[in-house]
């Protein structure tokens, strides 16, 4: 090999680095983004290029609130695959997803009847809207009743769609099992020593076992927490990197997926735990009678807020880091000269970087409080209680 | 009715940034002292700085 392992993994992190920066650079129409275009278009685009300078300069907070409105569609889950769209054509590059609704029986259509949130689409007689990435249940002209707080009063259907979400977590899934069977086998084909992938992801899990599992379960009992604890480490890692990738996933960010991932470590810390755990909750050890009643209600609420700062930190994190980066690309489309071009791209590709290592230290941060919970919840009884 | 929670939420996020900081820099004092310990330091270090973070995007949404 010509290249050196050092430079090769510089190469490989720079080019992640710049993966967003493809990603986001056609939020709203540009002036020049849409001269470009002329090359190859019909005679009448040059018309919408002069409206569109004169729209940009005339009303400046126009590309704010596009960008505003570009932002928090990314955010959401989304029920099409769209890789980038043209506002001018209205064109939409990307592909339809199917739609499940449970509403008196199963429905299953294409998303592509909805057109990008268009138009109304029909289903076995039933007609549904897509407002805001929900979907309503509607009459054949498509009218929302307004509600108070701005959403619609229209029912909505149980909505169990392969959105872009769900996409993105059976991929990921796919990936994480084909990997790791592989894996897997890989060792026990030469003898112990890894192969191929494995060398990248053997650190990974012994960091996982020595470093979080074995120091904060113990020697004893970690084993059966393991399969657990490096499922969500890879599943966090893979979702984080996923979402700086220019595919547009925003897995992580999205407190459902959080919710339920806070929940499974809920469930395993309730279900496993000792009775010195219990003992700890509703009967403090080594504190005077009065202050074990005022203690139990406390820590039994302590028992709840620890999965929930476990979402919500996760959640915001990757979130915040997502607004962020966008925001400081949409730089570019506000100040329209050569300084917001080069500062918005230095400091995206700066942010980038911070991102990758935001995605690890999330994902260890998760695992490893997971597996703190773990070992409280089996800690053994070790020491006289009388000098707490 | 909005500048209060926001006022509000920026002295939390001040607060959560200097214990943060707090927390940094003693671990680095720490480890100055005991390098060999810096692992165990560090892993420390790290729990705590996401406890507080938490309490920080609380306040953050919040407003």
């Amino acid at each position: 090999m010509v290249i050196s392992t050092r430079t090769l993994r510089f190469t490989i992190a720079v080019f992640i680095a710049g993966l967003p920066l493809f990603s986001f650079a056609n939020p709203v129409s540009d002036t020049t983004k849409v001269q470009t275009e002329v090359s190859h278009a019909v005679a009448d685009t040059t018309h919408a290029v002069a409206e569109a300078s004169h729209e940009a300069h005339a009303e400046p907070t126009d590309a704010k609130s596009k960008i505003k409105a570009f932002i928090n569609h990314h955010l959401l889950d989304s029920h099409d695959f769209v890789f980038s769209a043209n506002e001018e054509t209205g064109e939409h590059y990307g592909f339809s997803l199917p739609i499940i609704l449970w509403d008196g029986g199963l429905q299953v259509f294409s998303s592509s009847k909805f057109n990008h949130g268009e138009s109304v689409a029909e289903n076995n007689g039933n007609y549904y809207v897509l407002h805001h990435e929900k979907i309503y249940k509607t009459d054949a002209a498509g009218t929302l009743k307004e509600g108070h707080g701005g959403h619609p009063e229209n029912v909505k259907p149980l909505d169990l769609s392969i959105t872009k979400s769900v996409v993105g977590i059976l991929g990921i899934a796919l990936l994480m099992f084909l990997l790791f069977t592989s894996l897997g086998k890989s060792f026990a084909k030469n003898g112990g020593i890894s192969k191929g992938p494995g060398r990248i992801f053997e650190p990974l899990v012994l960091f996982v076992r020595d470093e979080i599992a074995i120091p904060n379960i113990g020697e004893k009992k970690y084993k059966k927490y393991m399969s657990y604890l490096l499922t969500i480490f890879f599943f966090i890692l893979f979702l984080n990197i996923l979402g700086l990738t220019p595919l547009g996933f925003n897995i992580t960010g999205n407190i459902a997926i959080t919710a339920s991932l806070a929940i499974l470590t809920y469930l395993i810390t309730t279900l496993t735990a000792n009775k010195n755990y219990w003992g700890h909750i509703f009967w403090m050890p080594g504190v005077p009678t009065p202050m074990k009643f005022i203690l139990a209600p406390i820590e039994l609420l302590g028992t709840f807020i620890k999965p929930f700062s476990l979402m919500i930190r996760l959640y915001a994190n990757i979130l915040a880091g997502h607004v962020v980066l966008m925001s400081i690309i949409a730089l570019m489309f506000i100040f329209k000269s050569w300084i917001g071009s080069t500062l918005s791209f230095g400091l995206a590709f700066a942010l980038s970087l911070l991102e990758i290592l935001v995605a690890f230290l999330q994902a260890y941060i998760f695992t490893m409080l997971s597996a703190l919970y773990f070992g409280m919840g089996n800690e053994e009884h070790h020491h006289d209680e009388a000098h707490h | 009715m909005q500048i209060p929670t926001i006022v509000g939420a920026g002295l939390i996020v001040i607060g959560a940034g200097l214990g943060i900081g707090r927390i940094g820099g003693s671990a680095m004092d720490a480890i100055a002292r005991q390098p060999e310990a810096s692992g165990k330091i560090q892993t420390a270090m790290l729990i705590a700085a996401a406890l507080i973070e938490g309490i920080g995007f609380a306040a953050l949404f919040a407003a």
